[in-house]
């Protein structure tokens, strides 16, 4: 990871600088992860107490969920870590093309399986009437999924950070240039959890499709101009800075990536699939 | 070998780039003046402004207790109200522990564990100074309250009142409708974001960045204990984190967790705040454990007595620490086997304790024991932590503890260990480390003298609390009845603490003079061991002029008497340095500040969300909401613009006298 290596092959296993030979980057997310998994047994301990402890009138779990929708949106999200698995690989290799590809690939995963969870607590709250506050099961269950959703959301994030730190010339500032791509993914992202993929489930489910697109004018035109944007950003022209070199960066966010995969197997088992025990 | 003295950066990402980076504006570069302070890396400076802080709250707290303690002093007095002395003890705990005690810890982690470990500065330095600045926030928002006092018009509905734990469902809006445990439950908030962020960054530090030769088995103790403060720390923080989130959830979207017309359970909150309560005192008195172990060797002339022990049971005590959280609970009638499980777990965390205390008495047998101040503090920490502990003792039975439950007797339990035990050690390591950092001695005589006024008037003060107790009276009451037989002891603890005041103002009232006209110190006043007294004292911004490699556990003590192969040493590591380039120094930077900022101007809004913003009595906004958000976009602005500032960096090159020049921008392999 130290420039002092580059003179060789780079070690992507072994950091020179650092007194056990993991680079500081890495050693930091794993701290955190290890902190994070007290966050969320927190919040599964907390969801599981009331689960068991149900107050009269609490909402019937199985009532409520669409179990086949959460299965198909939790698949994406572990095809999510392939690509993520990828994009390391191929940094590791020295490809940026092929890394640029994968990052957009994981998080455009990542954005269908936040798609998924939009329309999911839409269709809770307004078809099943369970809201936050109606029912302890209710805020015991969006309080979990809402805060794995938004570590999705933050991992979707930072890989687009990522991403559009892959296109930083080797000279120039380029500040301006890359706010503004940064934007446009982030616009491109956002239009596909929060409008497209929903809208795509809805027309999966029977919604005519001119009637998705009326209703969703607005913001789907404003999301294909942000992607017309992102794919003029990401003409390839000149030499950029990122290569081989920053391998652990892209292996640092991947560890997250995983990571809440991970905890969402764990929700996915403890809050929904035991419901149909 | 060369590339591990070599090591240039704290980050072990590339060196400073000659081309220009992504930036909004030039980098600062004072390091003097206000902009020095503000935007500074270095974890000394960082240090000092957690110290600072820390100390100011420490006496902020003091005055707090005074006035409970006047309140107490004599039966039916009505000397303050009872809301306001339900405010003062809520504060009065909160600061002590979030704002003085670990703050104060914090400030030794930052002084002392780079230079422990022989690096230039933190893992990650920038990160470092968000953790002190986010700190600042929550000891603001904490503290906002007490302008209500003042201006009525900032109806806040005066400090927190909700006693240091919050129960609930006190905490409810039902029973706490105003904005005080709103900025409770965000200041305590982001005290414990600063402390995670804190502590990642030392486990970092502590694990990787460990000079050549400084295996875990050879780390100082101090450092050991604070690398398991803070895996305590990033485990515990969560439980806490989560059940403020849920308190506030339920004070402001209507949520159930706390509620038990919703079918909440308010058992839960107790729960979840022990098991991040009970670590949280763990926190507290691993690191002075720590200073406590660096003294006494110092000051017995011989090294500390059975060293792995020592560390291995402050791990064990970390790992216990997670397991007892219910022996605050046995009277909520959690069932025989959980109480008898968590009985004897406490009744197991006092014989790793019980190691420690025989270690340190192994390590004074038969040495050659210089009764200096720090090791006066020191001794008295033994002492008094014992007697704590064995109160503590009494509480693992739980028939008894049902008897002791919310009486005098476990404030006074509680503060033998938290003021004869971890601020004891505290005041030992201010006054040890002194000379280091400021390179002033503190005159002997004043500094015993304050030992002396603080020993007698701690024990003046909580001695009689024992018997309080046990005559049945309850922690927390306003005043109470002249026949209940309680007058005497509360007359003495309340001239004991008017004594422990004067000790305590003696204590700091001579470390600022010895701050202008102390006596010189050399660079090892006390003939010590560790690395810290090896460089300058106060210690240049480098710390190391040469990267030590560490050839004993006592690193310093075998330095002095293996001075030629060590020069040889440095002059070696000082060459392969200069011929990569010089020792590389990180850049400061605004961003940290500015995310505090940011935080600051979010949370204080969040706190108030849904309230109108009334400003000189004309209603600006129907709620605070737009605020919150424009707070919440500053931070993720500064977020972005620090990740891509870089880490930057310069170079210092040492000529032969040792003075230093600075270049900046090149690029080197």
């Amino acid at each position: 990871m130290s420039s002092h290596a580059a003179a060789g092959p780079i070690d992507h296993h072994h950091d020179h600088t650092t007194a056990t030979g993991i680079p500081n980057k890495k050693l930091l997310w794993w701290a955190f992860l290890a902190s994070d998994c007290m966050f969320f047994g927190t919040l599964i301990s907390t969801h599981l107490v009331y689960r068991l402890n149900p107050p009269p009138g609490n909402a019937v779990p199985t009532q409520v969920f669409n179990i086949e929708l959460t299965s198909f949106s939790t698949f994406i999200l572990l095809m999510s870590s392939l690509l993520m698995a990828l994009a390391v690989n191929a940094i590791q290799r020295g490809n940026v093309k092929s890394t640029r590809v994968m990052l957009l690939g994981t998080m455009f995963f990542g954005c269908i399986f936040l798609g998924g969870q939009v329309y999911e607590f839409a269709h809770f709250v307004h078809a099943k009437k369970m809201t936050l506050s109606n029912s302890i099961f209710g805020s015991t269950f969006y309080t979990l999924t809402g805060t794995h959703g938004t570590h999705v959301a933050i991992g979707v994030l930072l890989l687009g950070m990522m991403y559009v730190r892959t296109f930083k010339p080797t000279s120039g500032n380029g500040l301006l240039r890359n706010f503004a791509h940064l934007t446009a993914v982030c616009v491109v992202m956002g239009v596909s959890f929060i409008s497209f993929v929903p809208g795509m489930i809805e027309v999966i489910y029977g919604l005519p499709l001119g009637e998705f697109l009326s209703h969703h004018a607005v913001p789907l035109s404003v999301g294909v101009a942000a992607f017309i944007a992102v794919l003029w950003f990401g003409r390839t022209s000149g030499t950029v800075e990122f290569g081989e070199q920053n391998a652990g960066d892209v292996e640092a966010i991947g560890l997250y990536w995983h990571f809440v995969d991970i905890v969402w197997i764990i929700i996915f088992t403890a809050v929904y699939l035991l419901e149909y025990l | 070998m060369a590339q591990a003295i070599a090591k240039s950066d704290y980050t072990g990402a590339a060196h400073a780039p000659a081309k220009p980076t992504f930036g909004l504006f030039a980098r600062p570069t004072a390091k003097t003046g206000l902009v020095g302070w503000l935007t500074t890396v270095d974890h000394k400076k960082i240090g000092m402004l957690y110290g600072g802080f820390a100390i100011l709250f420490f006496l902020i707290g003091g005055i707090e207790a005074l006035l409970i303690r006047t309140q107490l002093l004599v039966p039916n007095n009505r000397f303050i109200s009872a809301q306001l002395y339900n405010e003062l003890f809520t504060m009065h705990g909160t600061t002590m522990i979030f704002l003085a005690v670990m703050p104060l810890n914090a400030a030794f982690f930052n002084l002392l564990v780079p230079i422990q470990v022989g690096a230039r500065d933190v893992a990650f330095p920038r990160l470092n100074s968000f953790s002190l600045w986010v700190w600042v926030v929550g000891a603001i928002l904490l503290n906002v309250g007490w302008i209500s006092h003042f201006v009525p018009a900032w109806d806040f509905g005066g400090a927190p009142d909700v006693g240091w734990f919050g129960y609930a469902p006190l905490t409810s809006k039902q029973f706490t409708p105003d904005l005080s445990t709103d900025f409770w439950v965000l200041g305590i908030q982001l005290l414990g974001l600063s402390s995670i962020v804190a502590s990642l960054n030392f486990i970092v530090t502590i694990i990787n960045m460990r000079a050549p030769g400084l295996t875990m088995m050879r780390l100082p103790v101090f450092t050991w204990m604070a690398l398991v403060t803070s895996f305590l720390l990033i485990l515990a923080l969560p439980a806490i984190a989560i059940a403020l989130v849920e308190v506030m959830f339920d004070r402001n979207f209507g949520t159930n967790f706390f509620e038990v017309s919703g079918g909440g359970q308010p058992i839960l909150w107790q729960h979840l705040f022990w098991v991040f309560g009970h670590p949280e005192v763990y926190i507290l008195i691993l690191p002075p454990m720590g200073y406590v172990s660096e003294i006494l060797p110092t000051f017995s002339r011989k090294p500390l007595f059975g060293y792995p022990i020592v560390v291995f049971s402050g791990v064990a005590i970390g790992f216990i620490g997670f397991g007892v959280w219910s022996h605050h609970m046995f009277t909520t009638g959690m069932g025989t086997i959980a109480t008898a499980a968590f009985a004897l777990a406490t009744m197991a965390i006092a014989v790793p304790t019980g190691v420690k205390v025989f270690n340190w008495i192994g390590t004074l047998w038969g040495g050659r024991i210089v009764t200096r101040v720090p090791m006066m503090f020191a001794l008295g920490f033994i002492w008094m932590f014992m007697l704590g502990g064995l109160s503590g003792i009494m509480h693992s039975a739980a028939p008894a503890d049902a008897q002791q439950q919310d009486s005098y007797f476990v404030i006074a339990h509680f503060h033998y260990v938290l003021i004869g035990g971890a601020t004891f050690a505290l005041l030992a390591a201010i006054h040890f480390w002194f000379p280091k950092f400021f390179g002033r001695m503190v005159p002997e005589f004043w500094g015993k003298l304050s030992f002396w006024l603080i020993f007698v008037g701690f024990n003046v003060t909580f001695f009689p609390m024992h018997f309080l107790g046990l005559n049945g009276m309850p922690r927390r009451t306003w005043t109470y009845d002249a026949n209940m037989g309680w007058n005497e002891g509360n007359f003495f603890a309340t001239m004991g603490a008017y004594l422990l005041g004067v000790g305590i103002f003696t204590y700091f009232a001579v470390l600022v003079w010895s701050f202008f006209k102390g006596k010189v110190a050399g660079n090892d006043p006390w003939d010590a061991r560790t690395l810290e007294w090896s460089i300058p004292s106060p210690p240049p911004e480098h710390n190391f002029a040469a990267i030590p490699t560490v050839h004993a556990r006592d690193a310093w003590w075998y330095e002095k008497t293996h001075k030629e192969e060590i020069a040889k040493e440095k002059a070696e590591h000082i060459k392969a340095e200069e011929s990569h380039g010089g020792i590389h120094m990180p850049d400061q930077s605004w961003y940290p500040l500015i995310a505090a900022a940011g935080l600051l101007i979010g949370a204080y809004n969040a706190a108030q969300l849904k309230h109108p913003v009334v400003m000189f009595g004309n209603q600006l906004l129907s709620s605070h909401i737009p605020l919150a958000i424009a707070g919440g976009v500053i931070l993720l602005l500064a977020c972005y613009l620090w990740s891509l500032e870089g880490p930057g960096g310069y170079h210092i090159h040492l000529d032969a006298e040792g003075n230093a020049t600075e270049s900046r921008g090149g690029y080197h392999h």
